[in-house]
């Protein structure tokens, strides 16, 4: 990996206390990056470097003195004098909370790291009893906001649903996803500028959607998958990956990822080919290049099928 | 922009009903007839960006004409505005009042919230669906056929006209839309009003209760004038505020409010005096002022009361924001559900700019300023001050994450007042009376008089003017008690967001510090009062389903946590808790404390409080034995 140089002016140090550790972090830096070069780890969902801070799950708040709630860390960003505390009963019990209530309505089978947390923090999502049935497809995204009927007492509410599949490219299972808003994001203004998703709906009903649920052809989207690239839980997956999880033959430990360029365009993007068995299963860019941060366009992300073409291996030599 | 659009196309009326609104289009980008010139121009940019808060007003104009959003009406929208579909449709579907599915062009809404539930309204929900049919539910799937027949009803969150429960709404759309929020609404009367035999073509509204009490202050114009007559506003006081105000200058107005220590009346007592200087420092222009009249606390509607019968005085009151803070626009964030207020408080700017006190050269001097009324659309959340400027701009009402705060950066990007209806009242009075002699009224720490909103099971429900600091004995005395003469159970404090006060505490002074030290709020103002015959665990029930519906949604805390809460107390109303109630009663405990502390906004903040009360007051779950 190349280092990255900041050409920014250097800035000024704000001066403050982290667990009781007093420290010093560049002005304008957040907490959870003070927290980080310091080596203090906290959870994080909604949070990634290349976007807008959303701040919406809740997941990565601290106690900062002085301040009636939690607070954000990946937003607030640090005060001279700052009184942080990462690990006070309040923060632990809030993150407890967060992740349960997560876990036990959402499916996180294919989120990185949560089950570590989960762990780590004693969250019980089992104690909100058994999960309601699953949604019919398309259940969900006809819900109006306003009055709601709810589940049968005894049970727990959940976003559980059919996964939505109307292309090859693919597939949208939001019964696995938390609303962290990147995919949002990352199609709107932060990357894309496509607008092909937004969250509709309100509170629990809240879901990621096209204009009136359409499926993906008849929407905006372009298939850059770049909603995809910054997706925390898997509820934006590749076709192919879908499959290989199907069928019971995803395993990481067997894939290696291969850096390139990408072939088709004078912008040349940096590629990474993960490939399992000598099949490139999906497609992914670096975050930390500082033109395409993570992004790609359609024939980037998933215009290799090429290059397992084997047919070319038989055509004559110099043809 | 190139805005990808469904192939749906508008009906001729939802067609006119936005042109009527936005003007017609220009040319082929923004939906009208395609002409060869327009491969030479490009639509977009600033100017497009610019629309976006005509989004709101339009989706309303078009729910007016045909009862609800279509794809074909939000396409021709998004034309227009240049605004991509699915952001459109995202901000359409969070709001209760704008369906994306069919829905018949006259419905009732009828208020099942905890003020006219325990008036009855369970029973006028029964005998509706034994009557009329079962309240009407968005068709499932993606089939969008048009409803049958022509009307429907739908249940409701507080309307706020809890003072004449059970309350309803009419909403029928057409060329001629008609809005008419009612009270005393039984099923037979909100039956001959879905069948078009409109029994409630005269809005008159109850007179208040202290009616010509000569100690009333905020009230003193209201059923004592012709909320329509400018002239009889000033010749019962109105004006001189202003006046005064001109000749103060702005530092001198905000030294006026300091002085008084008026404190907000929205809920989160702010000092106004800090709020309007905080705004006038700023160097950045323009400033705005927003008048907050979303009023949807359930059981709140004194702010209602005002904007029907003594418009003028909020229009006034805007005026002197805006002078004392630089800024010249004005925005009333009014609910969607108050069709009155609207009408009223139309023509009173109306009236106030044909007379020079609205406009350029405000009372002939160089002062500026201009009042624009925005609508909501059947969303609690609206009332959050920083959702508002979401709401007014064209986006999902979501709250933003503070800081900044709105004095800082608020509408538009720029520096905001955000003020309560009932605390911008006040200032008239400060300025009439002066800081000091103000502050001399209510406790030292509660200045002024406040309103309070009587409902429940009491007597004479209704707006109640008391200086800050009188007993809610005292109050509840003034209110004729308890109705029927039965005990009193339990009084809530300040809404939903409040909590519950023991029939033992009404000794409590209603103060911002008595309140406080006692663990209770007095919040928007809302008394509901409780007798021995209420069932508990129904109203926190419905407590709890408010939360949940009103939730924005954006973060996981209040989103999750709001619906484990009503998942809760379903289990124990049904008597079958998980482990047991006190088992149940931790987790609640549990789930209020994640809420409280790490929800982004008021409204998970708050979203345990009545809960918590109902369980550590007035100790609702002790000796309930697990089934
Ligand atoms: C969920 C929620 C809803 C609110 N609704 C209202 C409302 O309808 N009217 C209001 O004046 N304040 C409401 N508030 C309080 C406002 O955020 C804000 O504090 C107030 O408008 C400030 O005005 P004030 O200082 O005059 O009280 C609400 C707050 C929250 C968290
Ligand atoms: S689909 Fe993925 S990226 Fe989008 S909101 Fe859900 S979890 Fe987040
Ligand atoms: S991903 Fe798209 S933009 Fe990037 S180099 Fe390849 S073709 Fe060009
Ligand atoms: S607390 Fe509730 S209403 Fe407020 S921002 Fe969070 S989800 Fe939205
Ligand atoms: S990571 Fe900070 S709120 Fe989600
Ligand atoms: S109008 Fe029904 S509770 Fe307020």
């Amino acid at each position: 990996m190349t280092t990255l140089v900041s050409l920014a002016p250097p800035r000024r140090l704000v001066s403050l206390t982290i667990d009781g550790k007093g420290i010093e972090a560049p002005e304008g830096s957040t907490i959870l990056e003070a927290c980080r070069t310091q080596g203090t780890e906290i959870p994080t969902l909604c949070y990634l470097e290349t976007l807008h801070p959303v701040n919406v799950c809740r997941v990565c708040v601290v106690e900062v003195e002085g301040s009636r709630v939690l607070v954000p860390s990946c937003s607030r960003r640090v005060e001279p004098g700052m009184v942080v505390k990462t690990q006070s009963e309040r923060v632990v019990h809030s993150r407890k909370m967060v992740l349960e209530f997560l876990a036990s309505s959402v499916d996180l089978s294919t989120t990185p790291e949560v089950a570590r947390w989960l762990g780590e923090y004693a969250a019980r999502p089992d104690r909100y009893g058994p999960p309601a049935p699953p949604a019919a497809a398309g259940a969900r995204d006809g819900l109006e906001p306003g009055h709601h009927d709810p589940v049968e007492p005894g049970f727990r509410a959940t976003v559980a649903q059919p996964t939505k599949i109307d292309n090859e490219l693919y597939l949208r299972d939001y019964g696995k996803c938390i609303l962290c808003y990147k995919c949002v994001e990352a199609c709107g203004t932060d990357h894309q500028n496509t607008f092909a998703l937004t969250v509709a709906g309100r509170g629990f009903d809240a879901r990621i959607s096209t204009e009136f649920a359409v499926e993906l052809p008849r929407s905006a989207c372009v298939y850059c998958g770049n909603c995809i690239a910054v997706c925390p839980t898997g509820a934006l997956m590749f076709k192919s990956e879908y499959d290989h999880r199907a069928a019971g033959t995803w395993d990481e430990s067997r894939q290696t990822v291969t850096q390139t360029i990408c072939p088709y365009c004078g912008v040349g993007c940096n590629l990474e080919l993960h490939v399992q068995d000598n099949e490139i299963v999906k497609v992914t860019s670096p975050l930390d290049h500082d033109v395409t941060e993570g992004n790609l366009c359609i024939k980037g992300r998933f215009g290799w099928q090429f290059v397992q073409n084997r047919a070319s291996e038989e055509r004559p030599q110099g043809g | 922009m190139d805005l990808h659009l469904l192939d749906a196309a508008p009906t001729p009326a939802e067609r006119a009903a936005i042109d009527a609104f936005l003007g017609p289009p220009k040319d082929g980008w923004t939906g009208g007839a395609r002409e060869p010139q327009d491969a030479h121009t490009a639509a977009g940019g600033h100017h497009s960006r610019s629309q976006r808060h005509l989004l709101l007003p339009a989706l309303l104009a078009v729910q007016r004409r045909v009862g609800w959003i279509s794809a074909g009406s939000l396409m021709y929208l998004c034309q227009r505005l240049t605004i991509p579909p699915a952001d459109a449709y995202g901000v359409a579907t969070f709001y209760a009042l704008l369906p994306t599915a069919p829905r018949p062009p006259r419905v009732v809404h009828v208020c099942d919230d905890i003020g006219c539930r325990v008036r009855g309204a369970e029973a006028v929900c029964a005998e509706l669906e034994r009557t009329v049919g079962p309240a009407h539910h968005p068709p499932t799937g993606t089939s969008h056929e048009l409803p049958a027949i022509g009307s429907g009803w739908i249940r409701s969150p507080c309307l706020g006209l809890c003072e004449e429960a059970p309350a309803a709404l009419l909403t029928q759309a057409g060329a001629t839309p008609v809005e008419r929020l009612f009270g005393n609404a039984t099923a037979g009367r909100i039956a001959a009003v879905l069948a078009g035999n409109d029994s409630t073509a005269d809005q008159t509204r109850a007179p208040i209760p202290q009616a010509g009490d000569p100690d009333l202050l905020l009230l003193r114009r209201v059923d004592r004038i012709d909320p329509t007559d400018l002239d009889a506003y000033r010749a019962h006081g109105g004006y001189q505020a202003l006046r005064l105000a001109l000749d103060l200058g702005p530092d001198g107005v905000i030294r006026e409010i300091a002085d008084s220590k008026l404190a907000g009346r929205g809920g989160a007592a702010f000092p106004t005096g800090r709020k309007w200087d905080a705004v006038a420092k700023q160097p950045v222009r323009p400033h705005y002022v927003v008048c907050n009249a979303d009023e949807s606390e359930p059981g709140t509607f004194k702010d209602r009361v005002i904007m029907e019968k003594d418009p003028y005085s909020v229009v006034e009151a805007m005026t002197v924001a805006g002078f004392a803070t630089g800024s010249e626009q004005g925005f009333i964030y009014l609910r969607g559900e108050y069709p009155l207020a609207r009408t009223r408080l139309q023509h009173a700017i109306d009236q106030a700019t044909s007379r020079g006190l609205l406009g350029d050269n405000i009372m002939s001097r160089p002062v500026r300023f201009t009042i624009e009324i925005r609508v909501g659309a059947g969303a609690y959340i609206c009332g959050e001050e920083t959702a508002i400027f979401n709401s007014i701009e064209g986006f999902r009402g979501e709250p933003r994450n503070k800081p900044p705060f709105p004095v800082q950066i608020g509408l538009f990007g720029k520096p905001t007042v955000v003020n309560n209806v009932e605390t911008l009242v006040n200032v008239l009075e400060v300025l009439r009376l002066g800081g000091p002699q103000y502050a001399a009224i209510g406790t030292a720490g509660s200045t002024g008089t406040r309103l309070f909103c009587l409902s429940g099971h009491v007597a004479r429900p209704g707006v109640y003017e008391v200086p800050s600091g009188t007993t809610l004995r005292r109050l509840l005395e003034l209110a004729g008690g308890v109705a029927g003469g039965r005990a009193l159970k339990a009084v809530l404090l300040g809404g939903a967001a409040g909590g519950f006060v023991r029939a033992d505490e009404i000794d409590l002074p209603l103060s911002f510090e008595a309140t406080r030290a006692a663990g209770a709020t007095l919040g928007s103002g809302v008394v509901m009062v409780f007798d021995d015959t209420t069932d508990f665990a129904d109203i926190l029930r419905r407590i709890a389903a408010f939360f949940r519906d009103e939730s924005c949604g954006q973060c996981v805390p209040c989103r999750v946590g709001t619906v484990r809460q009503e998942e809760a107390l379903h289990r124990l109303q049904a008597h079958r808790p998980i482990g047991g109630t006190a088992a149940e009663l931790a987790l609640l405990d549990e789930i209020g404390l994640a809420m409280k502390d790490a929800s982004i906004c008021g409204l998970g903040q708050t979203a345990y409080s009545a809960v918590e009360s109902a369980i550590k007051r007035l100790k609702l779950f002790d000796g309930v034995a697990p089934r």
